[in-house]
C-alpha cells in the first residue's frame, strides 16, 4: 500500500517525528516557536511505540539547535529529529536530556520560591533514566511531566 | 574546599565533607575560647520573614560574643514588606548594608533566591520545609564534641522522619561520613523513599523499624528524637497511641545502652520525659548551646574574619 502523506514534507527545516500525542503544542511551547513562522502540526497518528497516537511537527526554514532539541527530551524522549535540507534529510540528530534546565519547567511545589517570590525557574538534572530533575530553589526531585511544562 | 570567605550557606547539599569538618573544627576553636573578636567591625543582618526567637537570638548571641554588630527584623509585619516591597528588592537594598545577611523565610528557595540577588553573603536560618544548615552543624559539633568523630558510628532517628527537615538534612550529612544509620518511626512517618534512594546508591547502610526495642539490639551510639507533631494525625487518639510508643524515659534509655547520647533539636513536648534531662545521656541542652560556637565559626568564616 502507498503511504499516504497527510502532512506535507518540507524543502528546509526540522521535522520532529514520534511526538506522544497530544504533546506537539507543549513541544511547540516549550521551544517558544509560536511565532516562528510556518509550521505544520499533525496530532494522533497511528504509531506502533505510542497507544495513544503520535503527533508530527514540521518546522519550516529553521534549524533548531542541540539545546533545542534537546529541550524535547525532557517530554518526549523518543522523540525523533530530522534536519532538512534541500528536501533532503541531511541530519538524524539523537536526542538527550539537557543537565540544567532554566525557564521551562514549573516547579510543581506550591511553596517554591519560584511560585512564591518570582524566583527564575531552574532545575538540575537528578535522573537521567527516570526524568527527574531537582528545583534550585526548594530542593525537591521531580519526575518530569506534561503539567510542568504546560503552565507559564 | 571552596573558601568559605564570601561564601552564601544555603543548603547542606552545596556542603562537600571537608567543609563540614571545616565547620565543626572551627566551632571546636570558638568553644574552647582560642578565636576571638573575629567579627569587631562586622555588622550582621537578621532578616526574620517569619519568627522564630530560638534561632534569632542564637544568631544575635553568636555575633555579640564574636565582637560584631547586629540589626534586623524579627517580624516582618513591622518590616516593608507589610507595604508591598518585593523579597527581592528588600535583599537588594539590606545587603548593601551589612556584611553579611542571615535569612529566615517561610518560602522554600527564598534563601538561594537572595543569595543570587546579594551582594553579601546569605546564611539560611530555615527556608521552609527545605533546609536549616546551621542545625545540621550544630548537630555536627555536638556529635563530634561528645564522640570524639563523626564517623564510624551508629546513629538512630527517631519520631517524624517523613516531615522532619532537621533529620532529613542530618542524613545527607551524616552520609558524607560513612556512618550506619537507623531510623526509627511509625510507618506513616517513615523516612521518605527518595533519601532511602539516595542512601542505597551512596552504599550506606541504613535499616528502617517501627519498634523501640529494637532498636535496642542495634548498639546505638547517638539516638536522634524528634517530635511527632499532633496535625499530621487526622485522629487524635492515633497521635496518642503514636507519640506513647515513641517516647524517652529512664527505662528506654537503660534499654538502649547507658552509653547512648539522647539528642534532640528542640523544642520538646514530651516525647523526652524530664527525668531524662538529668541522666549523663542527655546532651540537648548542650546541642543547642553549641548553636552559639557554631554560628560564630560560620558567621566568622563567611566574612573573612576567620579563616
Amino acid at each position: 500500500m502507498t503511504r499516504a502523506y497527510k502532512v506535507y514534507s518540507i524543502e528546509n527545516g526540522t521535522v520532529i517525528d514520534h511526538i506522544p500525542t497530544p504533546l506537539a503544542l507543549i513541544v511547540i511551547r516549550i521551544l517558544g516557536l509560536e511565532n516562528e513562522g510556518i509550521m505544520t502540526i499533525g496530532i494522533g497518528f497511528n504509531s506502533e511505540k505510542h497507544p495513544r497516537g503520535k503527533d508530527i511537527l514540521k518546522i519550516e526554514n529553521r534549524e533548531l539547535s542541540y539545546e533545542e532539541t534537546d529541550k524535547i527530551a525532557l517530554i518526549a524522549p523518543d522523540a525523533t529529529i530530522n534536519i532538512i535540507k534541500n528536501g533532503e534529510v541531511s541530519e538524524k540528530r539523537q536526542i538527550t536530556l539537557p543537565s540544567e534546565v532554566r525557564d521551562i519547567l514549573t516547579c510543581p511545589n506550591p511553596n517554591c520560591a519560584t511560585n512564591k517570590l518570582g524566583a527564575r525557574k531552574h532545575f538540575l538534572l537528578e535522573n537521567r533514566d527516570t526524568v527527574t530533575y531537582r528545583c534550585v530553589y526548594c530542593e525537591r526531585a521531580t519526575v518530569v511531566n506534561a503539567d510542568m511544562l504546560a503552565s507559564k | 574546599m571552596i573558601s568559605f570567605r564570601g561564601r552564601s550557606i544555603v543548603s547542606i547539599r552545596d556542603m562537600s565533607q571537608d567543609d563540614l569538618t571545616k565547620v565543626v573544627e572551627t566551632a571546636d576553636l570558638v568553644k574552647r575560647g582560642e578565636l576571638s573578636g573575629f567579627l569587631n567591625g562586622k555588622t550582621v543582618a537578621t532578616l526574620f520573614f517569619e519568627p522564630s526567637t530560638r534561632t534569632r537570638l542564637s544568631f544575635e548571641s553568636a555575633v555579640f560574643k564574636s565582637g560584631g554588630s547586629v540589626f534586623g527584623i524579627a517580624n516582618p509585619k513591622a518590616s516593608s514588606q507589610s507595604k508591598g516591597e518585593s523579597f527581592a528588592d528588600s535583599i537588594r537594598t539590606v545587603s548593601g548594608y551589612c556584611d553579611v545577611m542571615v535569612i529566615r523565610h517561610p518560602v522554600e528557595g527564598a534563601a538561594r533566591m537572595a543569595s543570587e540577588l546579594s551582594g553579601t553573603p546569605v546564611v539560611n536560618a530555615g527556608d521552609g520545609a527545605n533546609q536549616h544548615p546551621t542545625q545540621t552543624f550544630l548537630d555536627l559539633f555536638t556529635i563530634k564534641e561528645s564522640l570524639g568523630r563523626l564517623d564510624n558510628l551508629k546513629i538512630g532517628m527517631m519520631g517524624d522522619l517523613k516531615y522532619g527537615r532537621t533529620v532529613h538534612s542530618l542524613t545527607d550529612a551524616l552520609a558524607m561520613f560513612n556512618n550506619e544509620l537507623i531510623f526509627i518511626s511509625p510507618p506513616s512517618l517513615k523516612m521518605p523513599e527518595h533519601i532511602l534512594k539516595e542512601l542505597d546508591d551512596a552504599n550506606i547502610r541504613y535499616r528502617t523499624i517501627s519498634d523501640l526495642e529494637e532498636a535496642g539490639k542495634c548498639d546505638l551510639d547517638i539516638l536522634y528524637v524528634t517530635r511527632i507533631q499532633k496535625e499530621r494525625f487526622g485522629d487524635p487518639q492515633e497521635y496518642e497511641k503514636v507519640a506513647g510508643v515513641y517516647r524517652i524515659t529512664q527505662d528506654t534509655i537503660n534499654m538502649l545502652g547507658k552509653d547512648i547520647r539522647v539528642m534532640h533539636p528542640l523544642p520538646r513536648v514530651d516525647e523526652i520525659a524530664e527525668e531524662v534531662d538529668s541522666m549523663p545521656n542527655a546532651i540537648y541542652f548542650t546541642q543547642a548551646h553549641n548553636g552559639i560556637p557554631t554560628r560564630q565559626a560560620l558567621l566568622g568564616l563567611v566574612t573573612g574574619g576567620l579563616n
